[in-house]
């Protein structure tokens, strides 16, 4: 081959990019830049965009039992059959209730948004059953919903928590940016015990307002089960839609 | 070798004056129906960045001359559903509930509507038929707990029983026996109470001492029930929770507790009344009493 640099050929016009992919420096370089602008224009406006960091009253970090809950979700899988995402579409919202906004999901992490729904979603699933209906589902599911094809978690109801870890996790958490304060992990272990006990008092409805206390899984022992129930109950309640009004152009 | 263009004698379009071992290259011009699809999108890109949300700036996103946006299309589906539901649901609303079943129109509407909602609400625990569970209610019998006129049913629906969210929820609370009677007692009460479904007079007997001390309160005399406290008929042959012998120890043991959320809540009155209207006409509703 002739030394490029030689090339009678006028770089003008469309030739132009001859220039570029004859040299692999220059080329790295200009793709690089290319790669880079792309990526600050799509990336860089969600930190700043109102609409993604919309702010809504009421959310607050999950307490301690819902937490964990949330762990065993997470652990089981949920989010393979059921999504968390209430998207703005009429029958959705018909269905479910006010399409999901991004700050409920600010102190998921990772956030169980999901990407298909076997089962209904649970974005907003909080206050829709009792207790009871939530322990016989989770037992044995076709005995409610006779046509569900969902397996049985009644191991759940035998396997005993007591938040040996509960703070570390709260921890971890806040090293991702949810703002537990000192308060929270240190009385974790005994908010976590004291949610699942109509009696418990130990301030876990003043650090986590909304909360719901009482026995969920109906039995006296703590377990898997009361933890789960308490995440599935909390679940799309944090914002009162009665006053929040979603800003259209968001 | 040459980079030389030249033009090729055979297809008469230019080579890109590269050559490999003696093989040249065309350079044949793109395809003109490809070259306006292209132009065409690029052209429709411009179209499309003008008329929708497009740009980011400082704190939000270009509007697009359109105002369109995602929010904004749902919150207009829905208006558009209510304003053509807005007539129905207004009758709903203001027709007095008894009279609703007068009107052939408004009553199809109100069950049409009211067994979409069932479906969507209520029949995770009531069934899809209605036919219940185990500890959930059926709803096509006339065996009603906390009373099964009209007006009681709309009141069920919109503050649910025994939730911690509506004060106004039906409420009450069967004791746990477990704690009161000795094992002996609640065994022989077991009994009583299974017999006296086949016609013993709830009175009779040692159980019918310990009934008569302990449950003729709230189940009454004659073991009928009180709606007024949710308190089942212990005589007819519907158990919600089972009649056998298992089961009613355990439940008098430690009691039970059915929970209902209190759907006015999240469904308007009119909603409200249509499920109701619905469930009323399943086959167990009860009129009101003549006065």
């Amino acid at each position: 081959m002739s030394d490029h640099a030689e090339t009678p050929q006028k770089p003008t016009g469309l030739n132009r990019h001859a220039i570029l992919e004859r040299s692999a420096t220059l080329l790295l370089v200009a793709a690089f830049l290319v790669v880079t602008i792309g990526g600050i224009i799509e990336i860089v406006p969600l930190f700043y965009l109102q609409n993604t960091i919309e702010e809504v009253e009421g959310v607050r970090p999950y307490s301690p039992l819902e937490l964990t809950g949330r762990e065993i979700y997470i652990r089981e899988g949920c989010y393979v059959c059921h999504s968390q995402m209430v998207r703005p579409m009429r029958d959705e919202v018909e269905r479910y209730g006010h399409y999901s906004l991004a700050a409920e999901s600010m102190y998921d992490h990772p956030f169980q948004w999901g990407s298909k729904r076997t089962g209904p979603d649970l974005a907003r699933v909080g206050g829709r059953y009792s207790d009871a209906w939530h322990v016989d589902h989770l037992i044995d599911p076709q005995s409610v919903v006779p046509t569900s094809i969902m397996p049985n978690y009644d191991f759940l109801l035998r396997r005993r928590i007591d938040g040996e870890h509960i703070e570390d996790l709260l921890a971890t958490q806040r090293f991702v940016g949810v703002p537990y304060d000192d308060d929270m992990l240190e009385m974790a272990q005994a908010d976590l015990a004291a949610q699942a006990d109509p009696f418990g008092d130990t301030g876990v409805l003043d650090r986590y307002p909304g909360a719901q206390q009482r026995n969920f899984d109906g039995q006296p022992e703590l377990t898997e089960m009361d933890a789960l129930i308490a995440y599935l109950q909390v679940l799309g309640t944090m914002v009162d839609f009665s006053t929040f009004t979603a800003d259209d152009s968001r | 070798m040459s980079d030389e263009k030249r033009t090729d004698p055979v297809t008469g379009l230019e080579t890109t004056g590269h050559t490999w071992d003696g093989i040249e290259e065309l350079n044949t011009p793109l395809p003109r129906w490809w070259l306006w699809v292209f132009y065409g999108c690029i052209v429709w890109g411009i179209i499309y960045v003008i008329l929708f949300p497009a740009w980011p700036l400082v704190t939000g996103a270009t509007g697009g001359v359109l105002g369109w946006s995602t929010r904004g299309q749902v919150a207009d589906e829905i208006a558009a559903v209510d304003e053509a539901n807005a007539p129905m649901y207004a009758a709903l609303v203001d027709t007095d509930p008894a009279e609703i079943e007068a009107d052939p129109n408004l009553h199809g509407f109100a069950v049409n509507a009211g067994a979409s909602i069932f479906a969507t609400y209520c029949s995770q625990c009531h069934g899809s038929g209605a036919a219940g569970a185990v500890g959930y209610p059926n709803l096509l019998d006339d065996d009603w707990l906390w009373g099964g006129t009209l007006e009681d049913v709309i009141y069920t629906v919109n503050h649910g029983i025994r939730n911690e969210d509506d004060p106004d929820a039906r409420w009450s609370q069967m004791p746990a026996f477990g704690e009161l009677l000795t094992a002996g007692e609640i065994s022989t009460l077991v009994a009583h109470v299974q017999a006296m479904g086949e016609g013993t007079d709830p009175l009779s007997g040692e159980g019918g001492q310990i009934y008569a001390d302990n449950c003729a309160s709230c189940h009454g005399d004659d073991g009928t029930g009180d709606r007024f406290v949710g308190a089942p008929n212990l005589v007819d042959a519907i158990w919600l929770y089972g009649g056998d012998t298992a089961t009613l120890t355990e439940t008098i043991r430690n009691a039970r507790f059915g929970v209902m959320p209190p759907w006015g809540e999240r469904l308007d009155e009119a909603e409200v009344r249509a499920v109701a209207i619905y469930v009323h006409g399943l086959g167990g509703g009860e009129q009101p009493a003549a006065e």
